[in-house]
């Protein structure tokens, strides 16, 4: 897809998040806006996917290791065509498609039922090595939170991607800043990030503006190095795109009202 | 009486026996392959070993992933370190009901002189828990190498308790089907319920008990979930019921049979460990101290009637 197109479609995501946000009561919206970029380039730009097919052999996999952004994910999705966008009347309700975090037995595309923070780049260091193993040759990506790198199997994770030599693993880090009791340098600090990712054995871009489409789809098509994987760091902006939510821990887990839905989305005319 | 070998041999031989049928079987192990026996396995079939290192959440949950990509894992460690990831066994696998085989060693007390710290009481308990889980227990490594058959037959997760201890082989011919329970001994008086190294000990009890005029009969329960509630209310509708387990008797096969009786009448022990942590010993002295012997459960069989 063309990138004006591509730039249109992240307006509209962010729109699609805080209606469905609004219409549920309940959700994350400050760290499903600070990933748009990256979903909707893996999704319109970088994966092998078909929304007709969306268990097509040969596709590339997705997991959304941060599962609370699920309504980004869900947005980026219905966007491409894998479900209607009727279904976001229904997000968090008994029985709906859009369960409160990605579930792989109830929603097409979903291929990693997440939100315990930690476990989806697990996860996907096991697809890479089980789609290696059978002499596949698409890709695995998945996108961890910043906060969500304190869990100490993330570094398991990442240290096995590593000894495992997996070059069809892109991880990356959607690094805005803030979790749920505030900064993440105030909550646990985590350091010298980057190099903590390198010293894994990681082979690491990092993008200044995660929020930046051109520079995300850089990153994304930049050339893998034989024998390691992959690490996009992406400096993103929490709540990106609503002024009133941007770098507000606070707007980490709870919906707009529908006044705020209101003005978030005038802001979000594009 | 035959050979002694742990269930812990029977499964190492089975994977190398399914490695060669069915090339969608791939094994992980967290830095224990010569304790689980799954190096076997690792040596066979180099390509669809994991070695995970001593990082067992991740191991887990990399099977998860391995099983979306049509393989079928095995996960081995020790069972006390199942436990230790239950959140990624409830989240990782459970929850999308995902088709990993969790096989586990060196439960229970007979672990031995490496003491509490590495003897799983609690294993049984945690793990029926878990919607959709499948928990077998066999009781020699003849039976293990069954249930690693059965286990692979079933798409969906399964969890294997096995020991460390060599025990007498002496299930051969013995059919195993999931949840149905083989009754190896019948009798009039009373009926002995168990699983694992507890049906051989079992049988000498309900030896020692007929010498004492007390008929017991000895049921196989291997597959703890689902339960065969059939045969429990059967022989509850005859005569009391002791279960016996190498495993607190909160949460395992004692409470899981004590539901059944609770729901449809009948009367029941339950003997195992008693709400308490094991402890540095030889696993005979083990087995004693903790009234785990033919001699011991024997005595409280016929103590209670």
């Amino acid at each position: 897809m063309e990138i004006t197109a591509l730039q249109a479609q992240c307006t509209q995501v962010r729109r699609d998040i805080i209606r469905m946000l609004a219409g549920a009561g309940s959700g994350h919206p400050g760290g499903s806006l600070s990933a748009v970029e990256i979903l909707v380039a893996l999704y319109g730009h970088t994966m092998h996917v078909d929304p007709a097919q969306p268990k097509m052999a040969d596709r590339d996999r997705f997991v959304l290791s941060k599962g609370h952004a699920a309504p980004a994910l869900y947005a980026v999705l219905a966007n491409n065509g894998f479900f209607s966008k009727d279904e976001y009347a229904h997000l968090r309700q008994l029985g709906a498609m859009l369960q409160g975090h990605p579930d792989i037995k109830k929603c097409p595309g979903v291929e990693a039922s997440t939100g315990s923070l930690g476990q989806g780049v697990s996860v996907a260091v096991g697809m890479a090595l089980g789609l290696r193993a059978q002499g596949a040759n698409q890709r695995v990506y998945t996108l961890l939170g910043d906060g969500e790198c304190q869990e100490g199997m993330v570094w398991e994770a990442l240290m096995a991607a590593a000894h495992y030599h997996l070059d069809n693993l892109t991880v990356i880090f959607d690094w805005n800043g803030l979790q749920i009791d505030g900064r993440n340098d105030d909550v646990m600090s985590l350091g010298d990030f980057a190099g903590k990712l390198r010293a894994f054995g990681l082979d690491l871009i990092e993008v200044a503006d995660g929020n930046d489409l051109q520079a995300v789809i850089d990153a994304l098509d930049a050339p893998v190095c034989p024998g390691k994987p992959r690490g996009i760091l992406c400096h993103t902006v929490k709540g990106k795109g609503v002024s009133f939510m941007e770098n507000q821990a606070g707007w980490h887990g709870k919906a707009p009202n529908a006044a705020q839905a209101e003005a978030a989305l005038e802001e979000l005319e594009g | 009486m035959s050979e002694k070998k742990a269930t812990r041999v029977g499964y190492g031989e089975a994977l190398v026996e399914l490695g060669a049928e069915n090339e969608k079987i791939v094994v992980l192990d967290a830095d224990l392959s010569c304790s689980t026996m799954t190096n076997g396995f690792a040596k066979a079939y180099p390509d669809r070993f994991f070695n995970a290192g001593i990082a067992e959440a991740n191991m887990i949950t990399m099977a998860a992933g391995l099983s979306l990509t049509g393989m079928i894992p095995f996960c081995s460690s020790f069972a006390v370190f199942a436990s230790r990831c239950y959140e990624q066994i409830r989240n990782g696998v459970c929850y999308p009901h995902l088709n990993v085989k969790l096989a586990f060693t060196h439960a229970g007390i007979t672990v031995g002189e490496d003491g509490g710290t590495h003897q799983s009481i609690e294993d049984i308990a945690i793990m029926r828990a878990l919607p959709g889980m499948t928990v077998l227990c066999p009781c020699d490594a003849e039976e293990a190498k069954r249930a690693v058959r059965a286990a692979v037959a079933i798409d969906g997760p399964v969890y294997l308790r096995l020991a460390r201890l060599a025990t007498p082989v002496f299930s051969e011919g013995m059919p195993f089907e999931v949840g149905k329970a083989n009754v190896l001994r019948e009798g009039k008086d009373v009926a002995l319920i168990t699983c694992g190294l507890m049906v051989e000990t079992c049988m000498q009890a309900a030896e020692l008990l007929k010498a004492q005029g007390i008929d017991a009969a000895v049921i196989n329960m291997h597959t703890i979930k689902p339960l065969d509630e059939a045969v429990v209310r059967r022989y509850a509708a005859k005569m009391p019921l002791f279960t016996v387990e190498e495993h607190s008797i909160i949460g395992g096969l004692g409470d899981a049979v004590a539901a059944v009786v609770a729901e449809h009448g009948g009367k029941l022990k339950r003997i195992g460990i008693n709400d308490c942590f094991g402890q540095s010993g030889k696993p005979d002295e083990l087995l004693d101290y903790y009234g785990l012997t033919g001699e011991k459960i024997a005595a409280t069989v016929k103590g209670s009637l």
